[in-house]
């Protein structure tokens, strides 16, 4: 494998961890602070890209079609909590997990209902060509953005949790809830406010991945599922945590599936080294998950 | 409790006698829908034997009928059709791998159990996808079916339901059997409360593995009648998705009541049938009416009509 | 106890909703049409059913005399929900043929519920070489072309092009294995890298970055649907554009994938059977018609589900609607006495098709858009496919 090649591959990993990342943070304050498993999270994914797509095509701009994405799911989001969600806090884990199940089976519908089984959307023309960049490498416009703008809203998450006053009741909140509550803090409404926050990080994974993997209903049960694999590896309810472990599964996903193949071709013929390469990646993804969860579950940055 | 034991042989009468009803209306085409429900039916009670009598949440249970389906499915791509073969497999293949996740996932507890048992569930998705040599992520077609005693051939449609119907006979019988057994109330005390359980010298950790083998053993089994009922399988039999349908399909029918899992699977499968017939959206009113289950009816189906209990 | 009163509500509902399936007339002729219309490669089945829905309109809503009733299902590009449908279809419907699906791997999967039922499939679309050689069945005849057959076209281009090299891409499922094995049998060059994606896959990050280290003159993809389309718009946002020659077969840069991918289409090379400024009399009536129709250009998967279509209509007609002896029927499929959209057809021994293949080229149609414009001589002339010789049938 060449220097190229590992690093063009190492791009696309951090891209995809960073792409990750953005679901993580928001399920992880989920969880880490109303103690609520949520499956429909990946729904709010595919809802922000249907709303981007949606939003696009009636606006004529790309950019127009994301804001507007991440405002209305964002509202979407909380008015979901407010209404529905809020009942599951008191309730146990498996009853969490079945209404959510049955939500996911609600928008999945409901999305198909309201824009069709799927929608077109493109990046803005300006973007969709290749940029040059050192080392002889030629890496597509559009995915160095995807890294700049989850780079930057990592850091922009970072300064909220860590040096703002909303961050610190939601720190608070994520170490110990009853004591939180005792002291003061209006609970409702900061659960709601985190809410939407984490639906407006979806809005944004889906909006941009949006053009490279297409706009269809039923595309967050597999990026919610790795996510859950992240919060778990990286400690519920820690954002740093969440950072570290999108970027470990990012790697791991990415940099395994192309070794993985390498390696295989020479001793498989091509239709199972294919096929053998990227399963083996995604497995040793999910050994990764259980080993922390048998030695370590609470993560490699416990909140608690 | 004598009004049960009338009504238990009253629903066998009925479920022996369905075939024929149903040609009677030239609707032959429900039998294999009446079938489907019962292969469901055992794979649900298998779960509501870890969940409902052993308090166990399984996000991954669905890995342990596809480990059956992918046992008897390669046993028959590679010509082997004994009956007595496909069952040892079957039982050996997903009891040895109900142990290894079971011993390892038992450690943890609450969330973190939910969350491993997704974590095995995915590793096994994964596995069946790869294995290009029986179909990877086409799936596997199978034209035969195993041969059972007696020249019971298993395409033959009553045949099938009828051998299903035995099973799913057998594990209930099996898990009234337990339910009332020492054992059986032991787990049950422990799902209770697992603290008390332990402060009363229970050997919790030996009881829930043993519940978590037997529960995908008999998962497997199920899985292993529907390859020879639909002749295929294919990785989305093990799905997390999968296993989220049969929890919603015990939570449906009651957990921890004898008749949860065949309440839930036939409650569920007639649901979406119905539905299907009516209306492309068939998954939008079934996400409702299980939201309405969760929110409203927390003992499933079963509590809507209970009586007070004592 | 109570969970019993359940039980039995439960059983009682459904025996109330089962008295279904009335037995089907023997006065109309009943087609069951399952395939993929929804998700990112629902413009193919959507074509395939556009293009039989037409046929069986300008045949007055019959096919051979009879009237026509076809029963329409989403597959969702699911294997599992497609076998349901064809037992659905075969079993309580009790239809006379079944048609319609994209995929090969969905179509293996429910292929059995058909033919163990003795239902005959006539296939629009997908004509493994699985089902051509030893395995042929009686009840299975394709009317689209053999899954090596437009790959092999792509070979022999490119060896008219003497291209050196070569990197293959394709899905890794039975039509993907056999387009790229198709490719290999005719290409005299050498094969720098075969790599297979997963089916439904839509972010080629790494394969791109491979192909680019691997640097071949020529690259050939085999990724139809919303594969296609996200492939090549990634292919070009890599700049990978001007470095070797990018092949494709024809479903790959046919009108729906031109659409959304746009200029950066222009002078791309294809092999296919068919394209739309074909001459004869039938193609220029079902291209006017069809964009009369639903406005817009017809693609090859249009073509197929219209031949498909016709193809039952001559033989419905020619055994004079006596559906129920299905050895004359079959006969009279074999015949295939039918005008064709492509010209020249006829059945190969294993009830797949002979006939020929072109190159195209991706130009303008004179109204600011692009479309296919074929070369006039054939690329490969009354080709049949490798493994009609392992089929037992005889001719």
């Amino acid at each position: 494998m060449t220097d190229v090649l590992f690093i063009e591959q190492a791009l696309n990993g951090l891209q995809f961890g960073l792409m990750l990342f953005l679901l993580a943070a928001g399920l992880t304050i989920v969880f880490g602070v109303m103690d609520m498993i949520n499956l429909a999270h990946g729904s709010l994914y595919m809802v922000g890209a249907f709303l981007a797509a949606w939003l696009t095509a009636l606006s004529g701009s790309f950019w127009i079609g994301v804001a507007g994405a991440v405002l209305l799911t964002a509202l979407f989001g909380m008015a979901l909590e407010v209404t529905l969600l809020r009942t599951l806090y008191a309730r146990d884990h498996l009853s969490q997990v079945l209404a959510t199940f049955a939500l996911i089976l609600i928008l999945n519908d409901g999305v198909k209902m309201v824009f069709g089984t799927d929608l077109p959307l493109s990046a803005p023309a300006a973007l969709d060509g290749p940029v040059p960049l050192p080392l002889g490498l030629v890496y597509p416009a559009w995915r160095l953005l995807i890294i700049g703008v989850g780079l930057a809203l990592a850091l922009l998450l970072w300064v909220l949790v860590q040096k703002t006053r909303v961050g610190a009741l939601v720190r608070a909140g994520a170490s110990n809830r009853e004591m939180s509550s005792a002291m003061g803090v209006d609970v409702a409404r900061l659960f709601t406010l985190v809410f939407g926050l984490g639906a407006a990080l979806c809005a944004v994974a889906g909006s941009l991945l949006g053009p490279l993997l297409a706009v269809q209903v039923g595309m967050g049960e597999n990026i919610l599922i790795l996510a859950f694999v992240v919060i778990v590896i990286g400690g519920i309810g820690s954002i740093r945590g969440a950072l570290i472990g999108s970027l470990l599964v990012g790697a791991v996903d990415t940099l395994g599936r192309t070794l993985l193949q390498h390696g295989l071709r020479e001793a498989l013929p091509p239709q199972w080294a294919s096929a053998a390469g990227p399963a083996l990646a995604s497995i040793a993804v999910y050994v990764l998950m259980a080993g922390v969860l048998v030695w370590r579950p609470q993560g490699l940055f416990p909140v608690r | 409790m004598t009004i049960n034991r009338w009504l238990h042989l009253a629903v066998l009468a009925a479920a022996i006698a369905l075939p024929w009803a149903l040609r009677a209306f030239g609707a032959e085409f429900y039998l294999s829908v009446a079938s489907k429900i019962l292969v469901f039916a055992i794979a649900a009670t298998s779960l509501n034997l870890l969940l409902g009598y052993g308090g166990m949440v399984s996000l991954g249970h669905a890995a342990f009928v596809g480990l059956g389906a992918y046992a008897s499915g390669v046993l028959l791509s590679e010509g082997v059709t004994s009956s007595g073969v496909h069952g040892l497999v079957t039982v050996a293949i997903t009891g040895i791998a109900a142990l290894a996740i079971g011993a390892i996932s038992l450690r943890t507890r609450g969330v973190y159990f939910i969350m491993i048992t997704l974590a095995f569930a995915q590793m096994l998705f994964y596995l069946a996808n790869s294995i290009k040599g029986y179909g990877g992520d086409e799936g596997l077609t199978v034209r035969t079916r195993m041969l059972l005693p007696f020249g019971i051939d298993l395409r033959q449609p009553d045949s099938f339901y009828f051998v299903a119907l035995a099973v799913l006979a057998a594990v209930l019988l099996l898990l009234s059997r337990f339910a009332a057994s020492r054992f059986g109330r032991a787990v049950q005390a422990l799902r209770d409360d697992e603290l008390r359980a332990e402060a009363l010298g229970l050997p919790t950790f030996a009881c829930k593995l043993v519940v978590f083998v037997a529960a995908g053993v008999l998962a497997g089994i199920a899985g292993a009648l529907s390859v020879n009922l639909q002749g295929y399988v294919s990785p989305n039999a093990l799905h997390w998705t999968q296993s989220g349908t049969l929890l919603v399909m015990v939570i449906l029918g009651g957990a921890g009541t004898l008749w949860g899992g065949v309440a839930g699977a036939a409650a569920l499968l007639l649901l979406q049938e119905l539905l299907a017939a009516r209306t492309e959206h068939w998954e939008f009113w079934t996400g409702w009416v299980l939201l309405a289950v969760v929110l409203f009816a927390r003992r499933g189906l079963a509590g809507l009509f209970a009586r007070r209990s004592t | 106890m109570t969970d019993f009163r359940r039980l039995c509500s439960t059983a009682l509902a459904a025996a109330m909703l089962l008295t279904g399936g009335a037995a089907s007339a023997a006065d109309k002729v009943k087609i069951g049409f399952v395939s993929t219309l929804s998700g990112p490669s629902s413009a193919l089945g959507v074509d395939i059913r556009d293009g039989f829905q037409l046929a069986v309109k300008l045949n007055g809503g019959k096919l051979g005399g009879l009237p026509a009733e076809v029963l329409v299902s989403d597959d969702q590009f699911k294997p599992d929900v497609a076998r349901q449908l064809f037992e659905r279809y075969v079993k309580r419907d009790k239809v006379d043929f079944m048609t319609g699906v994209v995929f090969s791997n969905i179509m293996l999967a429910a292929l059995p519920e058909a033919l163990d039922n003795k239902v005959i499939y006539i296939s629009p679309n997908a004509a493994p070489s699985s089902m051509a050689g030893k395995d042929c069945n009686p009840l299975f005849f394709a009317v689209s072309w053999p899954n090596d057959a437009y790959h092999e076209a792509a070979g022999a281009f490119a060896n008219q092009r003497e291209l050196k090299n070569a990197y293959l891409l394709a899905p890794n499922y039975q039509a993907g294995k056999d387009s790229l094995a198709g490719f290999k049998r005719m290409f005299k060059g050498q094969i720098v890298g075969e790599n297979y994606t997963k089916l439904g896959q839509l972010d080629y990050a790494a394969e791109l970055a491979e192909i680019r280290a691997a640097k071949p003159q020529a690259l050939y993809i085999f990724l139809p649907g919303g594969m296609g389309i996200n492939f090549i718009k990634q292919f070009v946002g890599a700049g990978l554009g001007k470095d070797m020659t990018l092949l494709l077969p024809g479903f790959s840069a046919d009108q729906d994938v031109i659409n959304p991918v746009g200029p950066a289409m222009a002078g791309l090379f294809n092999t296919a059977h068919w394209s739309p400024d074909f001459a004869n009399a039938a193609n220029r009536k079902f291209v006017a018609e069809f964009e009369k129709e639903y406005k817009r250009v017809p693609t090859l998967y249009a073509s197929q589900g219209y031949d498909a279509a016709q193809l039952i209509n001559a033989a419905v007609r020619d055994v004079k609607g006596k559906l129920d002896d299905p050895d004359a029927v079959r006969k009279a499929l074999r015949a295939a006495r039918f005008e064709s959209v492509r010209g020249p057809f006829k059945f190969n021994n294993n009830q797949y098709p002979i006939q020929n293949y072109f190159v195209r080229t991706v130009g303008s149609d004179g109204k600011g858009g692009l479309i296919n414009k074929s070369f006039n001589e054939p690329i490969l002339k009354d080709h049949g496919d490798a493994y009609a010789q392992a089929c037992p049938m005889t001719k």
